[in-house]
C-alpha cells in the first residue's frame, strides 16, 4: 500500500501557520473587546480564549505533522444530531448543555464497575496532545489536535474479564439541553461500539480538549471517544457509559440505516457509501475534493493488521 | 393589476432572484463561503434552483386564483433563473465535487460512475435534464414553432420539480423537515393543475353535448 507522505500534500489545502496565528490573535482581540459589551453571552463560550486551558499536557510521538485546522473550523462545522441536524447547529445549540459535574458509568463484564466522577476517571491519567486526522463519512476531512488519553489505559485499569470483546459506549440522553432529542432524527441515546483490540489499540483515545483548552460542548465536551481511522461517527461525544459486553453492541448510525453505516466503519477509499464515493475527500478550507483518501485514513500501517483475512467490502 | 404594480413586481422578483446569487459571488470573493465551500456552494445553487422552480411553478394556480393575468410572464422569467441556478449547480458539482478545476484530478469515470450508482446524484440529473429543453425553448421563436406541442413540452417542469424534490429527499441522511416540505408543496401545485385541467375537459364536454341537444331539437 502506498502512503501518501505529509509532504506530498498540497500546502494551498491546509491553512498556514501564520494565517491559523493571526487568526487566534484576531479571536483573542475581538473577545476581549467585546466582553464589554456581550458580557456572558454565549457567543463567548465558542471562543478559543474563553475556554479553559488543560495544564500539563505531553506531545505524542503519534501526532501528524500536518498543519492542524483552526480553532473555528473545528468548532463551527460539526455534525452532533443531539443538537440538530445542520452544521452549523452543534455551535449554535450545545451552549445550553451543563457538563459540570459529570458521571461515567463503567460497567458490565469488569472486575469493578464504578461510576466515576469525570475527574476521578481522567486524573491518573497523562494527558497527550494527539494531531490526527479527521475523517467524516461524508468526505470531508479535518487535521485536529486533541487532548487526551489512550482508551487502553483506562480498560486496563478497570480490568474486564476475559469474555469481555466489545466495549460498548453510551452518549448523555437528556432532552431538555439537546433539542436535537425531541426530533427523531436518530434513536436516542447515541451509542457506539468497538472491538476490544480497537479498543485496546494505542491510537484510541478518549479526548477531553482540543487546541490545549478543554473541548467545547459542540465537539462532544466533557468526554468523548476519537479513533482516527473509522469514520467520525464512531468517535461518539459526550460519553456517560461505557460498558465491557460479550456480543457486538448495536451501534446508532447502523440501527439508522444498515444498508449504509457497518459496525467496523472503518475508512476505506475503495467501499463507496451509496450516496456518495470514498474515493476522495474535501480539506475543509478548500475549494475543491480532491484530496486522495487513503486507506484507514493514512493509518494502515499502525491498524491494518486488525482486519488481516477479513473482507473489507462484507465488514464495512 | 395595473401595469404599474406588475413593473414593481418584476423588480422584486429579479431582486429576489439575483440576490443568492450575488451573496454567494460576495462572499466567495472575501473568501467567506463557511467552514466547507464546495458543500455552501452545492447547497446554495441546489437550493435556490428547487424554490425557484417551484415559484414558477405556482404561478399558474396564482393566476388563476387572483385574476391578475399580467402575473403569467413571471413563469418565464422565475423558470429561467431556476435553469441558471441548477447550471451553476451542476457546474459546482463538476469542477468542485468532482475536481474538474484541475484537469489532472477530473475522473469522468468517476462522474458516470456517482451517475449510475447513486440514485440521488442520477435524480438530480434526471430534473437537470428536465429543465434544459424548457430554457431552450423558452423564446417567443420556439413557443410559436411548437403551438400547442410547446404546452405539452413545458410539463416537464413537473418532472423537473419532482425529481428535484426527490434528490434533496434521497440525499438526506435522516429524514429532515425541508426535503419533504418543499416535496409536500410540488404535490399541492401538481393536484390543483390536474384538478382544473378535470374541471376544464368536464365543462368542455358539457358544452359539446350542449350542442349536440340543440341540433338534435332544430332537426
Ligand atoms: C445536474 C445534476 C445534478 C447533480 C449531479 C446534483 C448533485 C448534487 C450534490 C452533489 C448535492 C450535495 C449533496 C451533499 O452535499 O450531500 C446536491 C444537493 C442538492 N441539489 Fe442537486 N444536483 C443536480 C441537479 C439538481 C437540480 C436540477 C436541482 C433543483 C431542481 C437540485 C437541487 C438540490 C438540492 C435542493 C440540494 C440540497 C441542498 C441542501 O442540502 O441544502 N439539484 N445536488
Amino acid at each position: 500500500m502506498l502512503i501518501k507522505r505529509a509532504s506530498d500534500i498540497r500546502s494551498s489545502e491546509i491553512t498556514p501557520e501564520s494565517v491559523y496565528r493571526s487568526r487566534r490573535e484576531f479571536l483573542q482581540t475581538a473577545a476581549a473587546g467585546a466582553i464589554g459589551a456581550y458580557a456572558g453571552a454565549s457567543l463567548l463560550a465558542d471562543d478559543l480564549w474563553a475556554q479553559a486551558a488543560i495544564v500539563g499536557v505531553k506531545k505524542s510521538p503519534l501526532s501528524t505533522t500536518e498543519e492542524a485546522h483552526t480553532w473555528e473550523q473545528v468548532t463551527q462545522y460539526n455534525n452532533f444530531y443531539e443538537f440538530g441536524t445542520q452544521k452549523s447547529d452543534p455551535a449554535r445549540y450545545a451552549g445550553q448543555l451543563k457538563v459540570k459535574p459529570w458521571t461515567v458509568k463503567v460497567d458490565g463484564m469488569v472486575a469493578k464497575p464504578v461510576d466515576y466522577a469525570l475527574e476521578d476517571l481522567i486524573k491518573p491519567h497523562q494527558l497527550e496532545e494527539r494531531v490526527y486526522r479527521f475523517r467524516c463519512v461524508e468526505a470531508w476531512s479535518a487535521v485536529i489536535p486533541w487532548v487526551g488519553f489512550p482508551l487502553a489505559d483506562l480498560i486496563k485499569r478497570v480490568q474486564p474479564q476475559g469474555k469481555a470483546a466489545y466495549v460498548a459506549f453510551t452518549t448523555l440522553q437528556r432532552p431538555v439541553e439537546m433539542p436535537g432529542q425531541r426530533t427523531g432524527s436518530l434513536d436516542w441515546p447515541y451509542v457506539e461500539g468497538l472491538r476490544m483490540d480497537e479498543a485496546m489499540h494505542p491510537l484510541t483515545i478518549l479526548a477531553t480538549g482540543i487546541f490545549g483548552k478543554e473541548l467545547p460542548n459542540q465537539n462532544g465536551a466533557p468526554i468523548r471517544l476519537v479513533v482516527p481511522w473509522k469514520y467520525g461517527f464512531k468517535s461518539i461525544k459526550s460519553i456517560v457509559r461505557i460498558s465491557f459486553v460479550e456480543k457486538m453492541p448495536p451501534t446508532s448510525w447502523n440501527i439508522a440505516n444498515a444498508a449504509e453505516y457497518g459496525f467496523y466503519s472503518n475508512v476505506n477509499p475503495m467501499v463507496g457509501h451509496p450516496r456518495w464515493s470514498q474515493a476522495r475527500e474535501t480539506r475543509l478550507g478548500s475549494f475543491v475534493k480532491n484530496k486522495p483518501t487513503l486507506m484507514f485514513n493514512g493509518y494502515a500501517d499502525q491498524v491494518a493488521k486488525l482486519y488481516d483475512g477479513m473482507d473489507l467490502k462484507k465488514f464495512y | 393589476m395595473s401595469a404599474g404594480a406588475m413593473r414593481a413586481v418584476k423588480v422584486l422578483v429579479w431582486a429576489a432572484c439575483i440576490w443568492p446569487g450575488a451573496n454567494l459571488f460576495y462572499n466567495a470573493f472575501w473568501g467567506d463561503l463557511g467552514v466547507n465551500p464546495v458543500e455552501t456552494l452545492e447547497h446554495t445553487s441546489g437550493e435556490t434552483a428547487l424554490v425557484i422552480l417551484l415559484c414558477s411553478l405556482a404561478i399558474t394556480p396564482v393566476r388563476r386564483l387572483t385574476g391578475w393575468n399580467r402575473l403569467q410572464s413571471l413563469r418565464r422569467l422565475l423558470g429561467l433563473w431556476a435553469f441558471f441556478y441548477a447550471l451553476a449547480h451542476l457546474s459546482f458539482y463538476i469542477l468542485f465535487d468532482q475536481a474538474c478545476l484541475y484537469w489532472a484530478d477530473c475522473q469522468l469515470k468517476a462522474v458516470v460512475d456517482d451517475v449510475m450508482k447513486r440514485k440521488f446524484i442520477l435524480s438530480g440529473m434526471v430534473a437537470f435534464f428536465a429543465m434544459l429543453p424548457l430554457a431552450l425553448t423558452s423564446t417567443k421563436g420556439w413557443i410559436r414553432r411548437l403551438g400547442k406541442r410547446w404546452q405539452t413540452l413545458h410539463r416537464l417542469a413537473y418532472v423537473a420539480g419532482a425529481a428535484g424534490a426527490i434528490h434533496f429527499i434521497w440525499k438526506t441522511k435522516v429524514p429532515e423537515t425541508k426535503p419533504y416540505l418543499y416535496g409536500g408543496i410540488l404535490l399541492v401545485l401538481l393536484a390543483v393543475r390536474v384538478a382544473y385541467s378535470w374541471r376544464k375537459r368536464r365543462a368542455e364536454r358539457g358544452r359539446v353535448s350542449t350542442v349536440k341537444n340543440s341540433r338534435n331539437i332544430a332537426s
